[in-house]
C-alpha cells in the first residue's frame, strides 16, 4: 500500500462511492484497509484509491513530466481549440467551479459520463416537476417503498441498511413493506429484512415498465383494465399495489434513470411521476431518484448556478446554451476539437476521438490510446477535501482529506490551466 | 488612502439627514471625519447636485440554496428567453413583456448567481438576504452565496416545522432548551436571523395535513402554530437576536387569510415580529369573486402594533416562478402553475419546499389585485421604519424591478395610469387612487437603507455615519424615479468603485453577516443522539465553519454583536 500516513488512528470519511454519501464511515488503515460501515462498494472505493501511487507523475505523450509542463501542453490545447469538450466531469463541488470558469473561457462543451440517465431525470422535472423526498424522511417516515425497475443495493448499498432497518424512528413506524417491479430479481429478493420479512418481487421486463406504470395509473384514476394480465403481471396484482400505495402512510417510489435503458426511459419517469402526483391528491406519497453517480449530483447542481443550467451545456462567447441531445458526448466526440476528459474518483479511460485528448484524473487511468497530456490529481474525499452533493440534492457533505500526496488537486490544476490561457490572451500570444 | 464624496445630496435617515449638501471622506473602506488638513486626499468626485444614499440592503430575496437552484433547473426556458431579450436590447428592439413593466426591468426571475450579484450592484444594492435557508441544506445556500459577487449576504434559518424542535415543544421541554437550540442553529448554519415558515404546517402536510390555522394543532405533535411562534419569538428574543422571527404566516395565498394574519400579529405577545410579503396574506372574501383587499385592515393593525415589521413582497405583472419553503400551500397552489409544472419536497425532517412558475396578469381579477394591495400597503402604512421594500424575488417578481416599485410608489399620476389599465373588476375593488401619498427619496432611504440596516442587525451598514462601511450608492435626481433608481453614476463596495454609470468596472466579493449568541454546548449531548438515531448525517458535518465560507479567499463570515452584548 502506498498511503503516506501509517495513521493508527482510524479516520473518519465521507464515502463518495455512492449517492448516499455515508458519513459514518470510519476506516482503519492498520494492520490493513477496514471500513466500519462499510459497503462493498465503499471498500472497493477506498481499497483502490489508497493503492494509488501518491505520487504519480503527469504524462506529455506517454513520457514523464513535471506538472508546469503538462499544464502548459493542456492551455496550448485549449488556446487553440474552438469547440472543446470537457466531457466525464467525475468531481465535486470545487471541481465543478473550476472547471465551469475554464469552459467559460474556453468556449467549452460540458456534458457528465451519466448525463444519458440523468437527463431522463432532469427532463421530466422539466416538463411535469415532481413530488420528492430526502433520505432522513425515507428512514422516518416510510411504511411502503416501491423500488421500479432498480434493486436498489447493486448502486446504493446500504439503502435498507440505513433507510429501512432502522430499528428506531421518529414515529415508531414498523419497517417497511418492501416492494421491487421490474427490478432484478435475483438480487432483489436478498434484501429480506432483518427479522426475515421478505420483500415482494413483481417481475417485469424492463421494456416492459411502460406498460406497467401506465396499468397502475389508469387503476389509480378509477379506469377498469378489461385483461388478466398486464406484461404478464396478474391485473388483480397491480390492483392491490395501488391499494397498498393509497392507504400506505408515506409510500416512497424509487426508481433510477441509469437502471431504465430503454428508448422511452424519460416518459417512464414522467409515467412514475405522475402516479406520485395522483396519489399525493388524497394521501402522501414521495418519489426518490436514485443517481448515477460520479459527483452528478454535484456538477450539475455547481452547472445550474453558475450558468442557469445542468449539463449538458455549452459556452458560446462566455454565454450559456443548453441543449440535452446534441451536447452529448457521443455527439460532440466526432466534431469537438479538443477533448478534457475528467474522472477523479474513479479510472475510467477517455472516449476515442481525433481530437487532441487532455485526462485530468485518478491516477490509475489506464489508456488505450495515449492522451497527448495526462495529469493526475488527487482523489477527493482521499487526497484532499471538497464538498459533494448527495443524491437527494438536499444535503451537502464534507469529503475530507485522509492521506498527504503529492498530488495536486482538480481544482488547483484546472485553476493553473486557466491563468495560462488569461496570460496568453494579455501576451497576444494566443492563436 | 483619503477618497473624498464631495458636497453631495445626503439622504442618512439614520442620522436624520434629508438632503444635505456634505462631504463624505473614505478611508481603508469606512467613512471616517473630516482628515486633518496635513492629510492628502488621493481622489475627490465631485458629487455636487447628486443624490447620495448608503447602498442599498434587500431584507428579504431567495438568492440562493436549494429551491433557488430548482427554480433555475426546472426552467431552462427562462434562461433562453432571458438571452434572447438581452441580444434583442442589444439590438435596441426590446419590447417589455408587460405593459407596465418597463424596459429597465430585465424581469429575469432565476438569475446565475453571477448575475444577482451584477444585476443588484447595478441598481445600488451592496447587501441581499436570503430569507428560508433549511437548516440541512444551510451549505449550499452558502455555497451559492459565496459564488455570487459583489453584494454583502446573510440568510434566516427556518425553524419551527423541523421535527427537533417540534419534538422540544410538544415534550414541554423550558424556554432554555428552546433557546439553546434556536443559538445553536444560528452557529452551525452560519445564519443571522430565524425564519418561520407556516408554522407546523410544512411538517402537518408531511402527515397528510393539508391546512393548518394559527390554532390548530400539528395532528402528530398536538401544538399549534400559534406556539410555535410564541416560542420561537421569545427564543429570539430572550437570545438578543437584533433581527425579529421572520414569520411567513399559514395560509399563504388563500382568500380570507388576513384573518390569520390579524391573529399572528397577537401571537408574539408584544415581542417584535417581522411579517414576511404580508401582500401575499392581507386577502380578504368580499365581493362577486370572494377574493377581496384586506389592505387597509392589516395596514391598521400594523399602525398600531408597534413591535410588529413588515415587508410587502410585491408583485408585479410578467412570467415568474414562486419559490418557498411552504410545500403545503404550494402543493394546494399548484393547479394555478404557468406553465404547468411544480416541484414539491419533503425535506429531510427538517423542512420542505414548493417551486412553481407563475405568470401574473394585469387582465387577471386576482393578480391585479395582488397588485393593488401590495400598493395600498405600502401606502396606508404609516411608519417607513416598519415596512420594507421587497417583491420576495422571485415570488412575486425579479428583484431587479425595484426602480420600478420605487417609481410605483413616489409618482401618483405614474401609479395611477397603471392602475387605470388594470382588470376593470380589480380596479372597482381598490382604494388605491384615493390613496394621495407619494414616497419622498428619505423615506425611500428609510424603507431600502436605514430600516433594512437597524431591522437586521447590521450596525456598519445601511447608513453613512462615521464608522459606517464605505458601501454607499450615487444617483442623478430624475423625475423619473424608475431611470433614477435602475442606474446610479457610482457605487462604492467598501470604499471602493465598483460602479460606474450603471456597469459594473470593478469585481468584489462581499462578506456574510451572521449572529452568533452564546449558548449551553451541553445542547449538543441531545443532539447528537438524536442524529445518531434518526437523522442521516453526522452531527459534526451538519455545522458549517467559519473555513468553509472563507478558505476560498473570496468569502469572510462577519459577526455581529447581538443585543445583550
Amino acid at each position: 500500500m502506498n498511503n503516506q500516513n501509517h495513521n493508527a488512528v482510524p479516520l473518519n470519511a465521507t464515502c463518495p462511492a455512492c449517492g448516499l454519501l455515508c458519513d459514518d464511515v470510519t476506516l482503519s488503515l492498520t494492520p490493513e484497509l477496514s471500513l466500519q460501515n462499510g459497503c462493498t462498494k465503499g471498500i472497493h472505493f477506498f481499497e483502490d484509491a489508497f493503492n494509488t501511487s501518491a505520487s504519480a507523475s503527469p504524462l506529455l505523450a506517454g513520457k514523464s513530466t513535471n506538472l508546469e509542463t503538462a499544464i502548459n501542453a493542456a492551455a496550448e490545447i485549449l488556446a487553440n481549440s474552438k469547440q472543446a469538450l470537457f466531457a466525464g466531469l467525475g468531481t465535486e463541488v470545487q471541481g465543478m467551479r473550476n472547471i465551469m470558469s475554464l469552459a467559460k473561457k474556453t468556449n467549452a462543451t460540458l456534458d457528465h459520463i451519466h448525463s444519458e440517465s440523468t437527463v431522463s431525470n432532469t427532463r421530466t422535472m422539466q416538463n411535469s416537476g415532481w413530488l420528492t423526498t430526502t433520505l432522513a424522511e425515507v428512514k422516518n417516515r416510510a411504511d411502503v417503498i416501491l423500488a421500479i425497475g432498480t434493486d436498489i443495493t447493486s448502486t446504493h448499498p446500504r439503502f435498507f441498511e440505513k433507510l429501512a432497518w432502522n430499528t428506531d424512528s421518529l414515529f415508531d413506524k414498523p419497517s417497511p413493506e418492501l416492494i421491487f417491479l421490474g427490478a432484478p430479481e435475483a438480487s432483489a429478493k436478498e434484501n429480506a429484512a432483518p427479522d426475515g420479512k421478505e420483500p415482494t418481487i413483481i417481475p417485469a421486463k424492463i421494456t416492459q415498465l411502460p406498460e406497467v406504470i401506465n396499468a397502475l395509473n389508469s387503476l389509480l384514476n378509477g379506469k377498469k383494465i378489461n385483461v388478466e394480465t398486464v406484461a404478464g403481471i396478474p391485473t388483480n396484482t397491480l390492483i392491490s399495489l395501488i391499494e397498498k400505495l393509497r392507504t400506505a402512510k408515506y409510500a416512497v417510489i424509487v426508481w433510477s434513470a441509469s437502471a431504465l435503458k430503454i428508448p422511452h426511459a424519460e416518459l417512464t419517469i414522467q409515467s412514475i411521476v405522475q402516479l406520485i402526483s395522483k396519489l399525493n391528491e388524497n394521501s402522501r406519497a414521495a418519489g426518490l431518484p436514485l443517481n448515477s453517480g460520479d459527483g452528478d449530483s454535484s456538477v450539475n447542481n455547481v452547472s445550474t448556478w453558475l450558468s442557469g443550467y445542468p449539463t449538458r451545456s455549452r459556452f458560446n462567447n462566455g454565454i450559456p446554451v443548453y441543449d440535452t441531445y446534441h451536447f452529448a458526448t457521443a455527439k460532440q466526440l466526432a466534431s469537438c476539437d479538443a477533448l478534457l476528459w475528467i474522472s477523479t474518483f474513479n479510472p475510467y479511460p477517455a472516449p476515442n476521438t481525433q481530437a487532441p485528448v487532455i485526462v485530468i484524473g485518478h491516477p490509475d487511468t489506464k489508456f488505450e490510446r495515449m492522451p497527448d497530456v495526462f495529469i493526475p490529481v488527487g482523489i477527493p474525499g482521499v487526497d484532499h477535501n471538497g464538498q459533494m452533493f448527495r443524491m437527494d440534492s438536499s444535503i451537502t457533505l464534507p469529503l475530507k482529506k485522509l492521506r498527504d500526496t503529492n498530488l495536486p488537486g482538480l481544482s488547483e490544476v484546472i485553476g493553473k490551466i486557466e491563468a495560462k490561457l488569461s496570460n496568453r490572451m494579455i501576451d497576444g500570444t494566443a492563436a | 488612502m483619503i477618497t473624498l464624496l464631495k458636497n453631495g445630496r445626503i439622504y442618512d435617515p439614520a442620522h436624520g439627514k434629508d438632503g444635505v449638501n456634505a462631504d463624505i471622506y473614505i478611508r481603508d473602506g469606512r467613512i471616517v471625519a473630516k482628515p486633518a488638513d496635513y492629510e492628502k486626499v488621493d481622489q475627490t468626485y465631485d458629487l455636487s447636485g447628486k443624490v447620495v444614499m448608503a447602498g442599498a440592503i434587500d431584507m428579504h430575496s431567495h438568492i440562493g440554496g436549494g429551491k433557488v437552484n430548482i427554480a433555475r433547473m426546472m426552467l431552462p426556458e427562462y434562461q433562453e428567453k432571458h438571452q434572447q431579450k438581452q441580444a434583442q436590447e442589444l439590438k435596441g428592439l426590446s419590447e417589455p413583456e408587460a405593459h407596465i413593466c418597463s424596459p429597465h426591468c430585465s424581469h429575469h426571475a432565476t438569475p446565475s448567481t453571477t448575475d444577482t450579484g451584477f444585476r443588484y450592484i447595478e441598481m445600488g444594492y451592496t447587501a441581499a438576504f436570503e430569507p428560508a435557508i433549511s437548516p440541512v441544506n444551510a451549505r449550499q445556500a452558502h455555497l451559492e452565496m459565496g459564488d455570487t459577487p459583489m453584494i454583502d449576504k446573510g440568510g434566516y434559518a427556518m425553524l419551527g416545522n423541523d421535527d427537533y424542535f417540534l419534538r422540544l415543544l410538544a415534550d414541554k421541554k423550558d424556554q432554555k432548551a428552546i433557546n439553546d437550540y434556536v443559538a445553536w442553529i444560528l452557529h452551525a448554519t452560519q445564519a443571522i436571523g430565524i425564519k418561520v415558515v407556516n408554522p407546523g404546517g410544512i411538517n402537518a402536510f408531511k402527515f397528510n395535513q393539508r391546512r393548518l390555522n394559527l390554532d390548530e394543532n400539528n395532528v402528530h405533535y398536538q401544538v399549534s402554530a400559534r406556539e410555535i411562534l410564541q416560542s420561537l419569538s421569545r427564543a429570539v428574543h430572550d437570545l438578543g437576536i437584533a433581527k425579529p422571527l421572520h414569520v411567513h404566516c399559514n395560509n399563504l395565498g388563500a382568500a380570507g387569510n388576513f384573518a390569520t394574519t390579524l391573529d399572528t400579529m397577537s401571537a408574539s405577545s408584544g415581542l417584535p415580529m417581522h411579517l414576511t410579503h404580508i401582500q401575499f396574506h392581507s386577502y380578504g372574501t368580499e365581493g362577486d369573486k370572494k377574493f377581496s383587499s384586506a389592505a387597509a385592515q392589516i395596514a391598521e393593525a400594523l399602525n398600531k402594533n408597534k413591535h410588529i415589521t413588515a415587508d410587502v413582497g410585491q408583485i408585479l405583472f410578467g412570467q415568474t416562478v414562486t419559490a418557498s419553503g411552504d410545500s403545503m400551500m404550494q402543493h394546494l397552489n399548484a393547479k394555478h402553475a404557468n406553465p404547468k409544472k411544480s416541484v414539491i419536497m419533503d425535506i429531510e425532517c427538517d423542512a420542505g419546499c414548493g417551486v412553481l412558475p407563475f405568470k401574473y396578469r394585469d387582465q387577471n381579477y386576482v393578480n391585479a389585485l395582488q397588485w393593488a394591495i401590495g400598493l395600498e400597503l405600502f401606502l396606508s402604512v404609516e411608519d417607513p421604519w416598519r415596512i420594507f421594500l421587497t417583491t420576495d424575488h422571485p415570488n412575486g417578481a425579479p428583484f431587479t424591478s425595484y426602480p420600478h416599485l420605487i417609481r410605483l410608489l413616489m409618482d401618483k399620476a405614474f401609479r395611477n395610469e397603471a392602475f387605470a389599465k388594470l382588470n376593470l373588476d380589480a380596479q372597482a375593488m381598490s382604494n388605491l387612487t384615493s390613496l394621495e401619498r407619494e414616497y419622498s427619496l428619505y423615506e425611500i432611504a428609510i424603507m431600502t437603507r436605514a430600516g433594512a440596516g437597524k431591522l437586521i442587525g447590521l450596525n456598519d451598514r445601511g447608513h453613512l455615519g462615521i464608522g459606517a462601511a464605505a458601501d454607499i450608492t450615487v444617483y442623478t435626481d430624475q423625475t423619473d424615479r424608475e431611470a433614477m433608481f435602475a442606474r446610479p453614476d457610482y457605487v462604492f463596495k467598501n470604499g471602493e468603485l465598483v460602479v460606474r454609470n450603471g456597469s459594473v468596472v470593478k469585481v468584489v466579493w462581499g462578506v456574510t453577516h451572521t449572529a452568533k449568541p452564546a449558548f449551553d454546548i451541553g445542547v449538543e449531548k441531545d443532539l447528537k443522539d438524536y442524529f445518531d438515531r434518526y437523522q442521516t448525517m453526522q452531527l459534526d458535518n451538519f455545522k458549517i465553519s467559519n473555513d468553509e465560507i472563507s478558505s476560498d479567499g473570496r468569502g469572510q463570515v462577519v459577526t455581529h454583536q447581538n443585543n445583550k452584548e
